[in-house]
């Protein structure tokens, strides 16, 4: 994490922290919004500092936000959350072997802090992890700058649109500045056939899959795409393998 | 507004447990401490939940309107979102692509309400 001097002076850090400026308007957008939705909603302003604080993670924040305003059951709400962030789940069996060198706060820290947009940026900047310590080092020192900027740019933003909430109309569309961040960061990473194929299948699996409830869509798009991708990957090597 | 006005336990109580969920679900596999690996083909594969998770949580937002695949092509978000994919291609800028986007995007739903 960040305020960690041997990550902080690691110069991976800054490297990292250049790489993800580009993306801090979008994430940003994303955050200020959120800001707005949750003093709409009706949540205090000390609740909603301390959603942003703590909880830190938008998709599930948005949608606790109604069930909250409702009187919803604490257990319907926490459910709601832990599927919406399913996804997560998948994204630290891909971290494991990277941080798996840290002691246990330190990479559950590390896990705490990286949101979606840091584990696809520091994942397509670091395909393999590494065996060696000192690349090792450089891969903690850069997934702590990359969250650094996002974690940062998000609760600054999150905060101007907790105290502006009454100046800023959501009908603005303001937020959509966060989908096309992540529209770049879907185009950069489609380097490849197989991979455009993947981005596909999760497009198609996601839409069709939409209206299962607390957004199962997400987590059951990326184990089809994974599956099928993998399969496919086989498929062409045991053909390749026939023909050789 | 009081800073204190209207904030209650209970929703102070819920605000905790959501966030015990997003140590849960994003550490969930660095608790355990023991040696193990994945297979390789298990390890390959994810390599593809990256672009996924993006396809996945991008396309429906864009090309989706209330619950339904859009029903009509004047509608802001793809023609935002596809202005943003094409100078992403031409500029490899991600910033460029938002305020592209965004350029597109505000006259359409501002003005005419798409």
């Amino acid at each position: 994490m960040f305020f960690k001097a041997e990550n902080y002076r690691h110069p991976a850090f800054m490297e990292a922290v250049r790489d993800l400026a580009p993306q801090a308007p979008g994430v940003a957008a994303w955050g200020l919004m959120t800001g707005v939705a949750m003093v709409n909603s009706g949540l205090s302003v000390v609740e909603s500092i301390a959603m942003t604080l703590f909880v830190y993670a938008g998709s599930s924040q948005l949608a606790a936000l109604p069930l909250i305003a409702a009187g919803a059951p604490a257990w319907i709400i926490l459910a709601t959350g832990f599927c919406v962030n399913l996804r997560f789940m998948v994204f630290s069996l891909h971290l494991r072997q990277y941080l798996m060198h840290l002691p246990r706060l330190e990479r559950m820290l590390h896990g705490y802090l990286t949101a979606d947009l840091s584990y696809v940026m520091f994942t397509r900047r670091f395909p393999n992890p590494s065996e060696a310590p000192e690349d090792q080092l450089t891969q903690a020192a850069s997934l702590a700058g990359n969250t650094l900027v996002v974690w940062g740019s998000w609760i600054v933003a999150s905060f101007f649109g907790i105290f502006l909430a009454k100046a800023i109309p959501t009908s603005w569309g303001l937020g959509f500045a966060g989908t096309l961040c992540l529209v770049g960061i879907l185009c950069s990473l489609a380097s490849t056939r197989m991979r455009i194929f993947a981005a596909g299948v999760a497009a198609v699996t996601a839409i069709a899959a939409y209206h299962l409830p607390l957004k199962l869509n997400i987590v059951i798009a990326i184990g089809v795409a994974v599956v099928l991708s993998m399969s496919l990957e086989r498929f062409q090597k045991m053909r390749e393998r026939q023909t050789a | 507004m009081s800073f204190f006005e209207g904030t209650d336990f209970w929703t102070l109580a819920v605000i905790a447990g959501l966030t015990g969920i997003t140590v849960l679900t994003r550490s969930f596999f660095f608790f355990s401490s023991e040696e193990w690996a994945l297979p390789d083909w298990a390890q390959r594969g994810l390599q593809y939940a990256p672009i996924a998770a993006m396809a996945a949580v991008v396309l429906p937002e864009v090309l989706m309107q209330q619950g339904q695949f859009l029903q009509t092509w004047m509608d802001a978000r793809w023609m935002g979102a596809a202005v943003g994919a094409a100078v992403y291609f031409w500029r490899r800028d991600v910033l460029l692509t938002i305020v592209a986007g965004m350029l597109a995007y505000l006259p359409l739903h501002l003005l005419l309400g798409w």
